[in-house]
């Protein structure tokens, strides 16, 4: 599903931030990308949410070379994409509904099976009582909720979250974690970037290790003892 | 509860605030315009037509000889009579038809006053002249046709005409360059609106865009927004240019001017005009669709 063979990336005329990244992703599966603050985990997301082009190597994304896409197939692999930004990105004036509801929108969807697939996604994410508040009314962790449901309404292929449980305590990275996984049992491929590595831990799932600007793959941190 | 709002905020931005009001500047005056432009189109049509065709032939008493009045008038009289007969015998000409005494001295009235004066005074003899645009006599066969007869000069208005329908003219062509010059003033207005509502909103169309929205998707949010600021705009200066035409129609029918026609406006002008609205909408909603696709083009 996701394959990188010698990937680099700099931007503008500065150094590699990521430097020979080779890797594959089969479909379905769960994979954690660690490393420390720095180490490039954000680029690299934006290297396979196609916000950015590597400077040399290749990006394969649904056995297509991501080099040579056209403009709108571009935009129809980026619908098979379900991403959590850190900072959530939500947009402001629009409810959490409305929020939640924008992937399906994009895709052409009708306005009555939106309504229906949105509110009972909400309600599954707890926030059935905050189907019309701006995402400045809600507190930060049912903004995450907010931004973790637009992520998975168009049920993706592939889903990216960027430091989801930066912001919470270990009881809701947990359940987080969790409902990732959920979402993973389903048959989505998930690949959860973060820096708690105790968390990594508690999990046994294969891990992608940055660390200045290089990848190494570790099946298991608990496992392999990393 | 579902409702469908726009993805991007675009009325609360300051700079699309005001583009109703430039475009219903700007409709204004390209209305005002385009109606000059149409009106003196009209009026220069209707020199052309009323004048094209007609020529004076006039018979010049010879006041050069010591002649009695009566001997004078005469022979006046014989050279007017030799040249209608000369000239309904020529092809082509539809009418011509001597003006009589009386009509020519109505004609100095108002120049010279009633009285003995203009009793007194030869007067030239006066022939109205039609003849077929197409197939009738120039003026240079007229004067061949009339050579023989004394005292004749022969005017087909052509020189003062020309220049007036030129002038008319160079108007209306100065009017529709103001048009355009307007319409490429208020294409840059929605560019510059446009960019500046992109730049605005710069985060929320990077989030549409990596959720996989097609450019026209984000396109159409800023035509739609636009079309209607076009429409409001397009009404409001069709309305402030409609008044304006009507109190300039009223204060204008009141000067009694027989050479300058009044600056009316056919129903077809009118619908013309009423059509700006529609067209203003047009031009910045297609200004912004493609104002935003081409800046969408430059993303990743």
């Amino acid at each position: 599903m996701v394959r990188f063979e010698n990937v680099g990336l700099r931007y503008g005329m500065g150094p590699e931030v990521l430097r020979d990244i080779s890797f594959g992703l089969a479909p379905g599966s769960f994979h954690f990308l660690t490393g420390p603050s720095g180490a490039g985990k954000s680029s690299l997301l934006r290297l396979i949410y196609l916000a950015l082009r590597p400077s040399r190597g290749l990006i394969n994304m649904f056995d297509r070379d991501v080099a040579t896409l056209p403009r709108a197939d571009t935009q129809d692999l980026r619908r098979r994409i379900g991403v959590v930004f850190q900072d959530f990105r939500l947009i402001e004036h629009l409810s959490a509904l409305d929020n939640v509801a924008l992937p399906l929108r994009v895709a052409g969807m009708s306005p009555s099976r939106i309504k229906s697939n949105v509110s009972e996604l909400l309600s599954w994410v707890g926030l059935t009582d905050h189907l019309d508040s701006r995402p400045a009314t809600l507190s930060g962790g049912q903004q995450q909720r907010v931004a973790i449901a637009r992520a998975v309404i168009s049920r993706p292929q592939l889903l990216l979250a960027d430091e989801p449980t930066g912001n919470v305590d270990n009881e809701i990275a947990m359940r987080l974690i969790y409902l990732f996984g959920e979402l993973n049992k389903m048959g989505t491929t998930v690949i959860i970037a973060t820096h708690n590595e105790e968390l990594v831990s508690r999990f046994n799932h294969p891990v992608i290790h940055l660390e200045d600007g290089e990848a190494s793959m570790v099946r298991s941190p608990e496992k392999e003892g990393v | 509860m579902f409702r469908r709002p726009l993805d991007l905020p675009l009325d609360q931005d300051g700079s699309s605030k005001f583009l109703p009001w430039i475009i219903a500047m700007m409709v204004y005056l390209a209305a005002l315009s385009l109606a000059v432009a149409m009106a003196i189109g009209a009026v220069a049509g209707r020199w052309d037509q009323g004048l094209s065709g007609t020529m004076t032939v006039q018979i010049v008493p010879d006041i050069s000889t010591n002649e009695p009045d009566q001997k004078r008038q005469a022979k006046t009289t014989r050279a007017l009579e030799r040249a209608l007969t000369l000239l309904r015998d020529t092809p082509g000409v539809i009418s011509a038809e001597p003006l009589s005494v009386e009509d020519t001295h109505a004609l100095l009235v108002p120049w010279l006053g009633e009285g003995s004066l203009v009793d007194d005074l030869d007067i030239p003899r006066l022939i109205d002249l039609r003849v077929d645009p197409e197939t009738g006599p120039g003026l240079d066969t007229v004067k061949r046709r009339l050579k023989g007869v004394s005292g004749v000069l022969v005017d087909d208005h052509g020189l003062w005409l020309e220049r007036l329908v030129k002038l008319a003219h160079s108007v209306e062509v100065i009017a529709l360059a103001i048009v355009l010059c307007i319409a490429v003033a208020a294409v840059a207005t929605v560019v510059f609106t446009t960019r500046s509502g992109m730049a605005v909103h710069h985060g929320t169309i990077e989030v549409l865009h990596l959720i996989g929205a097609q450019d026209v998707y984000i396109a159409r949010q800023f035509q739609f927004h636009a079309m209607v600021r076009g429409l409001h705009g397009g009404l409001a200066g069709l309305g402030l240019a409609a008044l304006t035409l009507v109190v300039l129609g009223t204060l204008a029918g009141g000067i009694d001017l027989p050479l300058f026609p009044a600056l009316a406006l056919t129903p077809w002008q009118w619908g013309g005009l009423a059509a700006m609205p529609v067209v203003s909408s047009a031009i910045t909603m297609m200004t912004a669709r493609i104002t935003v696709l081409r800046s969408l083009a430059k993303m990743l």
